[in-house]
């Protein structure tokens, strides 16, 4: 019996050129969510004055989608969105004006042209880097040895739908001690620090880097004495030669420049 | 226990609690038009010195970031470049243990210095029940809890706001009180600081503190003195230093277009409770509302003229993106403008999906044409009036004077309009109401359902009823009246709830919202407290007591228990039901009346026999003075309208959308 409402006036003009953007997170806005990060862009997209579609409806959206988010506290110099714009578009100049208009520590990376297929589908693995503090590469490395000799190494975390145990051994294509000194090491933070970097497979559920150092920790009994700092390096398909991700947006890049 | 150079960051140390707690990003600060300042940026000012403030909002961070008042003062104080404001917030109960165990003091979020490091500490109290939350951030930074305990090098605690209005209930904890509008008044001591710095401090925090007092705007607590009589009541309060004023005057700013703030609002990550760009239209209000504390003591109303307005509103936008602007004040609908600033502004941000809200309206047929304007993209929620009474009569008591026709022609033209959910807001517990007062609510609703069904035709438009208990505040003709106790005002919520579902045609269609008296009786206790209630507040945070203004984490009975035990000890028959539900006479000396506000006290006490008389008074903006006291006492006026002037057609966004139009496609 409820007769639908349709606002008055013309419906939204429609989008005429999709958009594929990676950017970073990094320092303080590693601590920052999706969902902050979304609202974050939505007013840096209206300060740049990107032409964006909206929906259409009583309350229209900015059409943008995210994809394979990195948890929050993690860095990640890999993360990837899409929007829809009604007006074409030059993706370096949207690439500058975004970049103004966000905060430090929010970086614009790259802004290509979608092409065909799904940007979702192409996000098979990600390569991250933990900064291990109060860690010598002897203590890590002896770790991902026994890690990486097992079958299967089970965790539990708990989910809005309640807990769930599941593997991470298998999610793990990759897994070396890297011998770099910390890109950054903060005033105070004295002592060793190993650094971990390891390919892990997008899974459902995903398998994260604090749920491979639960694991780390149930075979092996590793344990770091602080909380690592974890930055995703990469993310995209998955190569068929050594583990290791390809460029995601390649793809796109070959379709326009054809 | 180490120590730090002053100024310099805890973030390392922070670090490895931020990765435990829940939403940590209101904690890092980095929002964009936050400024981060060197910590002696002032080196080669005019004295040579840097003045530097901590400000803080004592709620969650989600609840202070979008405050007005605080965003004000930061943007002023930042703007000198002899000084530095930081924020600081009031942190969760879950980050509080870490830092106590990690040994990380109270941080601003902007720079994460150490508040103690601060030269001032200013808290913006909009409601009494942050007082348990400064403790926390007192004990957290180090800073001795009592005033009397600081010594010199520690940091200066100021409080504003409108609770700072009777500063008597936080004498213990506070050096200063600054009373009315911030934005003149901070730059004020920051100037005085600077001074005293560059003298080489003479006479430490005693005479910095003496040089505050004697401007006569600055409330200092430990230069006065408060004898009681045997019954409690207050004897006489009185300055004991030379200079030091009897009564400390408000302040005032009077020309709103020279105060364009905050001018780049902050644009938080988090998520917060006001997601928007708020322009305060005018300020104060002289529809004489009897309950209401801000109407009376933001005396005269002064108007933002709608060009300043509109230049706010463009260059705050520019500066934020922000989807939505509010156009801030107690009575938006008021501005002798409205009409014009809303369709101009309507028109400037057609097709841009900007909305724009005016979160104070009056009941008021008018006000369905503005808000017509105001959704004309289509987003369309629903409509708040506030009534405020229940039945005619009491509503001549609190002089809101809205008949049941004006509510029902309204409602009439928003529900004709389009609009299926109204809400209606009351209050119970008003002077001299009766069960018979608020019954009238549940009638009151059915015809408005009825109106409503009839002019649109549908069965499925709503109303919802939200109530809340009135809490008497000082500076206002109730300042006097007893309180109704919460079992009371729960008792009357009771009946009104039933009556409300007792009619089955209506019940579904009436939503109700209350909350119970309880909250009330601890905001009227520390409402109308005086610095005897400072020790309750004390015991109730040693006890835990923490964030009083949330529902989950206030204790009532944690509070009633601490007052009991606090004031089984005092030499005078005093307890909670002495401070809230007792009746004072006119010749009582009350502890906010060191407090001059402006208006009269005799003033006052007449409007409070009018109120029993059931006579109305009537707006000052179009009827001639009633002699509340403010203009001649303060030497200030009304400034209002009409300029005549309009807003003029604006390309307004994508100014760089130009740049960023494909070259290369042909």
């Amino acid at each position: 019996m409820a007769r639908k409402r349709t606002p008055e006036g013309p419906p939204p003009p429609p989008p005429v050129q999709k958009l594929r953007i990676r950017y970073a997170r990094r320092g303080r806005l590693r601590f920052s969510s999706t969902r902050d990060f979304g609202r974050a862009l939505e007013r840096a997209l209206r300060r740049s004055g990107v032409p964006m579609a909206f929906s259409a409806g009583f309350h229209p959206h900015p059409k943008i989608s995210y994809a394979g988010a990195a948890p929050t506290g993690t860095a990640s110099e890999a993360e990837y969105f899409e929007i829809s714009v009604t007006e074409r578009v030059d993706p370096d100049a949207v690439r500058a004006a975004l970049d103004a208009a966000l905060p430090d520590d929010l970086e614009i990376i790259e802004v290509v042209e979608a092409g065909p297929g799904s940007l979702a589908e192409r996000l098979e693995a990600s390569v991250w880097r933990l900064e291990l503090h109060g860690v010598t590469e002897d203590e890590l490395s002896y770790a991902v040895e026994r890690f990486l000799a097992v079958e299967v190494a089970e965790v539990t975390r708990t989910f809005k739908t309640g807990p769930k145990t599941f593997d991470t051994r298998s999610a793990v294509l990759a897994m070396d001690v890297v011998d770099d000194a910390p890109a950054t090491t903060a005033a105070g933070e004295e002592g060793p620090c190993a650094i971990l970097q390891m390919v892990v497979r997008h899974t459902t559920p995903s398998v994260r880097p604090d749920d491979i150092l639960t694991a780390l920790h149930a075979v092996t009994e590793f344990q770091a004495p602080v909380p690592p700092r974890v930055t995703r390096l990469a993310q995209g398909p998955l190569t068929d030669a050594a583990a290791g991700v390809a460029d995601p947006l390649a793809a796109d890049k070959d379709a326009v420049g054809s | 226990m180490h120590t730090r150079t002053p100024g310099t960051s805890l973030f390392t140390e922070l670090e490895p609690l931020l990765e435990q707690v829940s939403k940590p990003i209101q904690y890092v600060g980095g929002e964009l038009n936050s400024t981060v300042k060197d910590w002696d940026c002032g080196a080669d000012s005019e004295h040579g010195q840097t003045v530097r403030w901590a400000l803080m909002y004592p709620d969650a961070y989600e609840v202070g970031v979008p405050n007005q008042g605080s965003m004000i003062l930061y943007e002023v104080i930042s703007e000198r470049p002899d000084a530095l404001a930081e924020r600081t917030y009031a942190v969760w109960p879950d980050m509080e243990d870490l830092m106590r165990a990690a040994g990380v003091p109270q941080f601003t979020v902007d720079n994460h210095r150490a508040v103690g490091d601060f030269d001032l500490l200013g808290v913006s109290f909009s409601t009494e029940l942050g007082y348990t939350n400064l403790l926390t951030a007192l004990d957290l930074a180090g800073i001795p809890l009592h005033a009397r305990d600081r010594v010199d090098g520690d940091t200066i605690v100021i409080a504003g706001g409108h609770a700072a209005f009777n500063p008597e209930t936080i004498a213990d904890f506070v050096d200063a009180a600054i009373i009315g509008d911030g934005e003149e008044a901070v730059l004020m001591v920051t100037d005085l600081v600077a001074r005293w710095k560059s003298e080489g401090m003479p006479g430490g925090r005693r005479e910095l503190l003496l040089r505050l007092a004697r401007t006569g705007g600055v409330y200092v607590p430990a230069f006065y003195d408060v004898s009681y009589l045997p019954d409690g009541r207050i004897r006489r309060i009185a300055p004991t230093e030379p200079g030091v004023p009897w009564r400390v005057s408000k302040h005032t700013v009077m020309d709103l277009d020279a105060w364009p703030y905050p001018k780049q609002p902050l644009v938080p990550l988090a998520e917060s409770v006001h997601e928007r760009m708020s322009v305060e239209i005018f300020r104060g209000c002289t529809r004489g509302c009897r309950f209401c504390q801000a109407g009376m003591i933001t005396r005269p109303v002064r108007e933002r003229s709608i060009t300043g307005i509109g230049e706010m509103v463009e260059k705050g936008l520019a500066a934020t993106g922000f989807e939505e602007v509010g156009l801030l004040s107690l009575s938006s609908a008021d501005h002798s403008e409205i009409a014009d600033i809303t369709k101009g502004l309507a028109d400037r941000y057609e097709g841009t999906q900007t909305g724009l809200s005016l979160p104070s309206t009056r009941v008021d047929a008018f006000n369905i044409d503005l808000a017509n304007e105001l959704t004309r993209n289509g987003r369309r929620s629903g409509l708040t009036f506030a009534p405020e009474g229940g039945s005619e009569r009491i509503r001549k008591v609190i002089n809101k004077m809205v008949t049941e026709d004006d509510l029902i022609q309204t409602v009439t033209a928003a529900y004709g309009a389009g609009w299926r959910n109204v809400k209606l807001y009351f209050m119970c517990g008003l002077p001299t109401e009766t069960d018979e007062d608020v019954l009238q609510i549940a009638d009151l609703a059915k015809r408005v359902i009825e109106t409503g069904r009839q002019v649109s035709g549908r069965k499925d438009i709503r109303c919802t009823v939200s109530i809340g208990g009135f809490v008497p505040k000082p500076h206002t003709p109730f300042q006097w009246v007893g309180q109704l106790s919460a079992d009371d005002t729960d008792a009357r919520l009771e009946k009104l709830r039933d009556a409300i579902r007792s009619d089955r045609r209506f019940g579904s269609s009436i939503g109700f919202r209350y909350h119970d008296g309880k909250p009330g009786i601890v905001e009227g206790l520390l409402s109308r407290g005086d610095r005897r209630v400072g020790a309750v507040i004390e015991e109730v945070w040693r006890d835990g007591g923490r964030f009083d203004g949330w529902s989950e984490h206030f204790s009532y009975d944690r509070w009633v228990a601490a007052a009991d035990r606090v004031f089984a000890e005092s030499e005078w028959p005093i307890s909670v039901d002495w401070y809230t539900t007792r009746e004072r006479d006119e010749s009582e000396v009350l502890a906010w009346d060191v407090v001059d506000s402006g208006l009269d006290k005799e003033w006052l006490w007449q409007d409070w026999l009018d109120a029993l008389d059931e006579t109305e008074v009537d707006d000052c903006r179009w009827t001639p003075c009633f002699d509340c006291g403010v203009c001649p006492q303060m030497n200030t006026e009304i400034e209002i309208g009409p300029t005549g002037k309009t807003l003029l057609p604006l390309t307004v966004l994508g100014a760089g959308r130009k740049a960023m139009a494909e070259h290369s496609h042909a």
